[in-house]
């Protein structure tokens, strides 16, 4: 399958999803001007990984903000791990920023996928 | 060029840190953001009080960037025009926008917005999980319908707005978020 790569900006996450690497990440900021249109290859690239994926997935969210359209698309990249046995979320928030651990409980209660918690 | 003298004495007075009037676009959103981020960081602002400030100051201009080719009122010359503003004292930041809406969304957005005022801080978590739960892809306008009620939780303090008739057909929507800068943790 082909790696998707993306550097950071200002305003969109560095995304990393490398299956034969295991690497799954989507770090940084993302307040992107049309977050369903950023988030697209996103989604597409899930929908194949999930019709053989790797035996274990670690889905690392890493994220320093995101805005209200980006949670919604957080949302639906969630969602469709949710179909992929054995995998985990783990969900990074800065050890002082209290509001990005509460979104990320938030999430891992609307999803049935098992998520750790880590501070950076 | 008095105006110039007179328009200082406002800002200063009313501690407005930053202003901006005109056309509002993404990259607009980006500059700003850079500004205010720069401005905080100058003098050491706590990182939280600084998260909620970017974070209320994002769903603002973008509240502004998305609805901002709705005015089409020939009659209306500023229709592409909004202000953006931040004034910061002692205990607090605010922030405030203000652009031109058409008078049929008025009832909307303020019953929007008084709902999300009645609302206690668990009542907007739940209200938020149901909408980005139950709400089927962005809007239109490539929004989730969340921005009001991020605000109101960011904030923790009730949304202040009001509605300033401009003609029959558009009103001047002036929105104020306040974020307490001594936040007793």
């Amino acid at each position: 399958m082909e790696v998707i790569n993306l550097d950071g900006t200002e305003d969109t996450p560095k995304i990393i999803l490398d299956r034969n690497n295991g690497i799954f990440e989507i770090s940084g900021r993302s307040l992107p001007e049309d977050s369903a249109e950023f988030y697209q290859p996103i989604l597409d690239w899930l929908d194949e990984y999930s019709k053989n994926p790797n035996p274990e997935t670690v889905f690392i969210f890493k994220l320093e903000y995101f805005n209200t359209a980006s949670s919604k698309l957080i949302l639906d990249i969630l969602s469709k791990l949710e179909t992929i046995d054995n995998t985990t979320i783990s969900w990074y928030f800065h050890e002082d920023d209290e509001d990005m651990e509460e979104a990320g409980t938030e999430f891992s209660e609307l999803v049935e996928v098992p998520f750790e918690f880590k501070t950076y | 060029m008095k105006y110039i003298y007179e328009l200082h004495k406002v800002m200063v007075t009313r501690n407005l840190i930053l202003v901006y009037e005109g056309e509002f676009t993404q990259e607009i959103t980006k500059s700003v953001l850079a500004m205010a981020e720069r401005n905080m960081d100058a003098i050491g602002e706590d990182s939280t009080i600084k998260r909620k400030v970017f974070n209320v100051m994002v769903e603002c201009l973008q509240n502004i960037v998305k609805h901002s080719d709705e005015i089409d009122d020939i009659n209306y010359a500023n229709k592409n025009s909004a202000i953006f503003m931040i004034g910061k004292q002692e205990d607090k930041y605010i922030i405030t926008s203000g652009n031109p809406v058409t008078n049929e969304k008025v009832q909307d957005l303020q019953g929007k917005l008084e709902y999300i005022n009645s609302l206690d801080k668990e009542g907007l978590k739940q209200f938020y999980k149901d909408k980005i739960k139950n709400s089927k892809g962005l809007t239109k306008k490539g929004g989730a319908g969340l921005g009001f009620i991020d605000m109101a939780r960011k904030s923790g303090q009730k949304l202040q707005f009001d509605f300033e008739p401009i003609n029959e057909s558009i009103s001047f929507f002036s929105l104020k978020t306040i974020i307490r800068r001594n936040v007793v943790k």
